[in-house]
């Protein structure tokens, strides 16, 4: 989930501001946002596409302020067997 | 004939986290006279109140987003439909970010623009009072009063057609400002969007705001503006002959 467009990011900034004073002074902009891993069943892939585009219009996103993206892996194992 | 009225009864929403529910039991029970009941968020039955409190905290530990858990909770069923009636429901601080994202107030509530918490008195310029009689009737237009905030994500954020439609409609009635009355960038103390501390919803019966009054309602503890709320509500109900039947 990452913050819309126009939608002010403090922790972004700070970070950004972080990194500039480390000495990457090519950084220009950071954009905060939240990652989540999610375990689930379906069918097929476009099942889970339905699923988790269902899951993040009822819960993980909130509209006003964010925009939801995700990436579909299949697995076999735990999610912690998972690095990425 | 008259009527003799039963004391005003509130029912203040317990969600796992919150925290400012013994505090407005409190006010509710000690300081007004009043009745509070608290009601855990897996009931249904909030028990015929006159209001509903939804308390500052931490529900379900602000997890993934403040709020965002909360609404799920089967006590918010009940708390829809009881505004839906028309009548009062107030949010303060967590409160407020629950009726946000539980759709029942527009805009969001985020991270302080300068990513501290604060905890402090804060003075707040009332605007439109008429827009919401059960929570604001015994207040003036423009009138200064100081409530404390204590909060990490206080900062509102809406679009703004949704920010123009609130202002043109009245709906924006908490704004902070400093002593003078004066609503600056100095005086805004987490960046909301036009220096908005609460709003209400288009009826005007439920309403969000980011600051405490049951923190503000015994001179021992620094000021006692958060009870002009309660007074204007105990008003309010004093004018309504359902809510009185209700309680018979």
């Amino acid at each position: 989930m990452g913050l819309r467009q126009g939608i002010a990011d403090p922790e972004g900034q700070t970070v950004a501001s972080a990194l500039r004073s480390l000495g990457y002074d090519t950084v220009s902009e950071v954009r905060s946002g939240k990652l989540l891993r999610i375990g689930f069943e379906a069918a097929d892939r476009a099942a889970a596409e339905v699923v988790v585009a269902e899951m993040c219009r009822r819960l993980l996103a909130n509209p006003v302020m964010e925009v939801a993206s995700w990436d579909l892996v299949e697995a076999d194992a735990p999610l912690a067997a998972h690095a990425g | 004939m008259s009527i003799v009225l039963a004391r005003p009864r509130i029912a203040v929403v317990v969600f796992p986290g919150t925290w400012s529910e013994r505090d407005f039991a409190h006010v509710a029970d000690a300081v007004l006279g009043w009745q509070a009941t608290l009601v855990w968020h897996t009931e249904t039955d909030l028990g015929r109140p006159d209001a509903v409190v939804l308390p500052g905290g931490f529900a379900h530990g602000d997890h993934l987003r403040t709020g965002a858990i909360a609404r799920f909770s089967p006590v918010m069923r009940s708390v829809i439909e009881f505004a839906e009636a028309g009548a009062p429901v107030i949010g303060s601080c967590n409160g407020f970010q629950v009726l946000t994202e539980a759709g029942m107030l527009p805009g969001a509530l985020m991270r302080n623009d300068h990513l501290e918490f604060r905890c402090e008195w804060q003075w707040l310029r009332v605007e439109r009072p008429s827009s919401s009689p059960a929570w604001l009737a015994g207040l003036d237009d423009g009138q200064l009063i100081r409530l404390p905030i204590s909060h990490g994500e206080g900062r509102y954020v809406a679009d703004a057609a949704t920010l123009d439609a609130l202002e043109a409609d009245g709906r924006v009635v908490l704004r902070y400002v400093d002593e003078r009355g004066k609503a600056d960038e100095a005086a805004n103390p987490n960046g909301s969007e036009r220096g908005i501390a609460g709003i209400v919803n288009e009826r005007g019966n439920v309403l969000g705001l980011m600051p405490h009054p049951e923190r503000a309602a015994e001179a021992e503890i620094g000021g006692t503006d958060g009870l002009l709320l309660f007074r204007s509500l105990e008003r309010w109900l004093r004018e309504q002959p359902a809510a009185a039947e209700r309680r018979l």
